[in-house]
């Protein structure tokens, strides 16, 4: 089967910093920031290991605030 | 394959919902509202109701819904959304009307709108979020509240002698005749959430088909009055909540 890979774009102003996504996420592929906070202040979702992202959509699911978009391509 | 031959428009499998505005919504961080804000959005526009749906919003922490959702809404007095679905529907036939309605506005204030409305088999459906507390003044009792549970009015747990039994309303409306479709379903996680769309798509189209009052419950969280980050809100909601108040379809008579 041809491997997917994906990647997502946070929408940073809009991110509460509640980490639904990065708990729905099942390659551990999001994280909270730590240093950086967006204007409300708060820590938002970014993708550090994008690499192993397939574009599952479950971190966009879950996103109460609709702040994720995904993409997914198969792998050539 | 780099991200940006990844992040192309043909490869887009997930957005915010267009129905969704961009102004951003006022819950709390996890709020359980969000989610079925997307999802209510999300049935609308697969339906093609955009420009033919009305919701009615509430009193409580989704008292700006219409501010959320880009279709028509009423704005209701506490507890009556129901009636005033009931006087939409009635009116204007051909519109796909919904209320959505918190615990306390439901199940306390509204009692008898709700159950009247469901009663009479008006063609409506009620979208019921039940997080078990008074989540926009601040976290009071409300007759969802599970016995034993920590709220600012019964600060050592609902105690049935003192505070009486959490109300079923789910269950009761379900023996009413007027009911076609009534479910109980949550949004903590991907699987929950795309059952739960289900149902509020079954719940629109029954009625829209004329069958009857539907009842889509949501047993939600509200970490904030809770205490709760809301990944264990969640998790307390699994373990508390749906032991008492049980996932799935109490009655489903759209195909009779
Ligand atoms: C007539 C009237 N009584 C009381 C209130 C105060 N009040 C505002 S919201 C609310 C309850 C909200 O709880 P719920 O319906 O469960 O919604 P949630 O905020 O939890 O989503 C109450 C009692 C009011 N606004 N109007
Ligand atoms: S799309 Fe799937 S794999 Fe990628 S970050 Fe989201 S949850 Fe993780
Ligand atoms: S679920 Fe949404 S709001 Fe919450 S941290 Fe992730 S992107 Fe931000
Ligand atoms: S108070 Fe509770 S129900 Fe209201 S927005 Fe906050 S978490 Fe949600
Ligand atoms: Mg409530």
């Amino acid at each position: 089967m041809a491997k997917m890979k994906g990647a997502t774009v946070v929408d940073i102003e809009r991110c509460k910093g509640c980490r639904l996504c990065v708990v729905a996420c099942p390659l551990d592929v999001l994280a909270l920031t730590t240093k950086n906070v967006n204007q409300k202040g708060y820590n938002y979702a970014e993708a550090v290991k994008e690499d192993t992202c397939t574009g599952c959509c479950s971190c966009a699911i879950v996103c109460p605030d609709g702040c994720i978009t995904v993409y997914r391509k198969k792998e050539e | 394959m780099t991200r940006e031959e990844i992040i192309r428009e043909e490869n887009l499998v997930y957005k915010k919902p267009e129905l969704l505005n961009d102004v951003p919504m006022h819950y709390c961080p996890g709020c359980s509202h969000g989610v079925v804000h997307k999802l209510i959005s999300e049935v609308i526009a697969e339906m093609g109701m955009q420009e033919k749906s009305i919701g009615i919003s509430p009193v409580g922490c989704a008292v700006f819904a219409y501010k959320y959702i880009d279709i028509d809404w009423e704005e209701a007095a506490h507890g009556r959304a129901p009636a005033l679905a009931t006087a939409v529907k009635r009116l204007l036939p051909d519109r796909l009307v919904f209320t959505y309605q918190g615990d306390g506005d439901l199940a306390c204030i509204g009692t008898g709108e709700t159950i009247h409305a469901l009663n009479r088999g008006e063609n409506i459906t009620i979208i019921f979020i039940n997080n078990a507390i008074y989540g926009m003044t601040g976290g009071q009792m409300a007759p969802t509240t599970l016995l034993g549970m920590k709220t600012v009015t019964c600060p050592y747990g609902r105690d049935p002698k003192l505070h009486g039994y959490p109300l079923k309303i789910t269950e009761i409306a379900a023996t009413l005749e007027g009911t076609c479709y009534v479910t109980r379903q949550s949004v903590q996680n991907v699987g929950a959430i795309l059952k739960a769309k289900r149902a509020i798509r079954k719940a629109f189209e029954y009625s829209m088909q004329g069958k009857g009052s539907n009842l889509v419950e949501i047993v939600s969280t509200c970490n904030t009055n809770w205490k709760m980050t809301p990944e264990k809100a969640n998790q307390w909601m699994e373990e508390n909540m749906f032991p008492f108040y049980q996932l799935g379809d109490l009655k489903d008579n759209g195909n009779k």
